[in-house]
């Protein structure tokens, strides 16, 4: 099962049992939903419409559900994700797919690093981050049940393994020389990178990355030698440096982001795999990145 | 009053529709501002909301003596209206062309729940310039929204005008409409009451004066 179905599964469940859920869509995955419910909403291509309608069904006390691929999600009715569910303090579940680049032969349109970062300009949301689809499903149940500002970065890429999901991040190797925080997919390469270099290296892990657990991080730095921080992102690079700087204000520490490269806009299809390559989000980037910043 | 100062003008053109819609129409007072039967406004142009806030007053939403020191500071009552800061309002506003797909939303979420509320929104013939709202134009017909009016105010702001009336518009897509004068109190009330299964728009048009 991918992430993609577990969402359709968990949110159908959704539907079935809580007369609270709804779901809109803008044509994208419309058919995995029971269009002849009342509470599920395809309001055709129109993604600016798709979130005023999520706000008007959370405003007459729904739990709406919005989902399309990510571009269309956030960046295109980013004033409507802002005005019409920040501003008018309603909750809604925002759950994409396509990530930063799931599906490289679609090109550009189809990209979206920039998506956490754009929630990041708004106060209150929760981001998830899964890393396989068995993490989907207690994230996306939850999420469902509350009230608050929920997005879920869904993607084809996963790890071989799901882990506990809502505590904070999860230690999963302990070391002396630093830590390294894997953020979602980029756990098995993470680890497998920290293998190859013989490093010892605390890895934790987030599959939830809003609210930032800045304890979690500050207790896994203290128990090192060195207040070395690498953060391993699947989006845009640097997005979460705001609240590593914040975590360890009080600690003298070194930083490195990695994530999709911000300096140029790469015109290139391939897989996903290619890019991954190019933006040194690869095993071998990955290991080049942690014997350099954790040298001596 | 021309150019890119259009609060005035907005609080001018608005006056008599929203009388009308708070002293004759809406199903709400100040004891159901949370009922989940109430009807809802939503003012979507949020533009001039000094007649907006005059009625709210008037009807008991708000105390009176706040429209004094009106966008000071730690008064709730701005430039643009703030739902958390405002008893009685249902949307916070402003920016041009969010109301009318939020209003498909309150609509639809009030049929959910089997309500007799119906949901009214006020935009503006400018404001129609916004492509969002066209987007909800086409689908609040398309998916039967019947418990929806949209009023447009309709003041000739838009910059390069709607060729053929705004009103068309909307009935290409399957809303009852109807023109009125936006001064007319009784062709407001006869418009906005007026029986309809399917949603209703009603084009107020306000000739400027000066």
């Amino acid at each position: 099962m991918t992430m993609r179905e577990a969402f359709i599964r968990t949110v159908n469940e959704g539907i079935e049992n809580d007369p609270r859920v709804t779901v809109v869509t803008a044509v994208i995955s419309s058919s995995n939903f029971p269009q002849e419910n009342e509470r599920v909403v395809d309001v055709g291509i129109r993604e600016q419409t798709m979130v005023g309608v999520a706000s008007g069904l959370a405003l007459a006390g729904l739990r709406p559900v919005v989902h399309s691929y990510a571009p269309f999600l956030v960046e295109r009715p980013y004033e409507q994700i802002k005005l019409d569910i920040g501003h008018q303090d309603v909750g809604a579940v925002f759950v994409s797919i396509g990530a930063s680049y799931d599906d490289p032969v679609w090109g550009r349109t189809h990209q979206s690093p920039g998506d956490v970062a754009l929630f990041d300009t708004l106060p209150g949301w929760t981001v998830h981050v899964p890393g396989h689809p068995d993490e989907v499903t207690p994230l996306l149940r939850q999420a469902l049940k509350d009230d608050n500002r929920v997005y879920v970065r869904l993607s084809l890429h996963e790890n071989t393994q799901a882990y506990p999901v809502g505590e904070g991040f999860t230690a999963l190797r302990h070391g002396k020389r630093g830590v390294v925080l894997a953020v979602g997919p980029m756990l098995d390469r993470v680890l497998k990178a920290v293998d190859s270099e013989n490093a010892d290296l605390t890895v934790l892990y987030a599959s939830t990355i809003r609210p930032f657990d800045s304890d979690g991080l500050r207790k896994a730095v203290q128990e090192t030698d060195h207040a070395d921080v690498m953060v391993v992102e699947p989006y845009l690079e640097g997005t979460s440096a705001h609240l590593i700087s914040d975590s360890l204000q009080l600690i003298p520490h070194r930083v490195r982001c990695i994530g999709v490269k911000r300096h140029a806009e790469l015109r290139n299809y391939g897989t996903a795999e290619d890019h991954d390559a190019a933006h040194d989000l690869d095993v071998v980037g990955l290991g080049s990145a942690v014997r350099s910043f954790f040298r001596g | 009053m021309t150019g890119d100062e259009k609060h005035e003008w907005a609080a001018a053109s608005t006056i008599d529709v929203l009388w009308v819609l708070y002293d004759r129409v809406l199903n709400v007072t100040p004891a159901t501002v949370d009922d989940p039967g109430r009807d809802r406004f939503l003012l979507s142009k949020g533009h001039g909301p000094m007649a907006y806030y005059a009625v709210l007053a008037e009807k008991g939403f708000i105390e009176e003596s706040i429209l004094d020191d009106w966008t000071s500071w730690d008064s709730p009552l701005g430039q643009h209206p703030d739902r958390m800061l405002v008893r009685g309002v249902e949307i916070s506003s402003g920016s041009l062309g969010h109301g009318l797909p939020i209003a498909v939303g309150t609509a639809i979420g009030q049929r959910i729940a089997k309500s007799q509320g119906r949901t009214f929104v006020l935009v503006g013939d400018g404001e129609l310039d916004e492509g969002s709202n066209h987007e909800a134009i086409a689908v609040a017909a398309r998916l039967g929204v019947a418990n929806l009016t949209a009023v447009v105010i309709d003041n000739d702001n838009s910059m390069h005008g709607w060729p053929g009336g705004i009103a068309r518009r909307f009935a290409v897509e399957g809303w009852q409409t109807a023109e009125i004068d936006g001064r007319d109190h009784e062709a407001i009330f006869t418009a906005l009451t007026a029986p309809h299964d399917r949603p209703l728009a009603v084009v107020a048009k306000i000739e400027k004066s000066c």
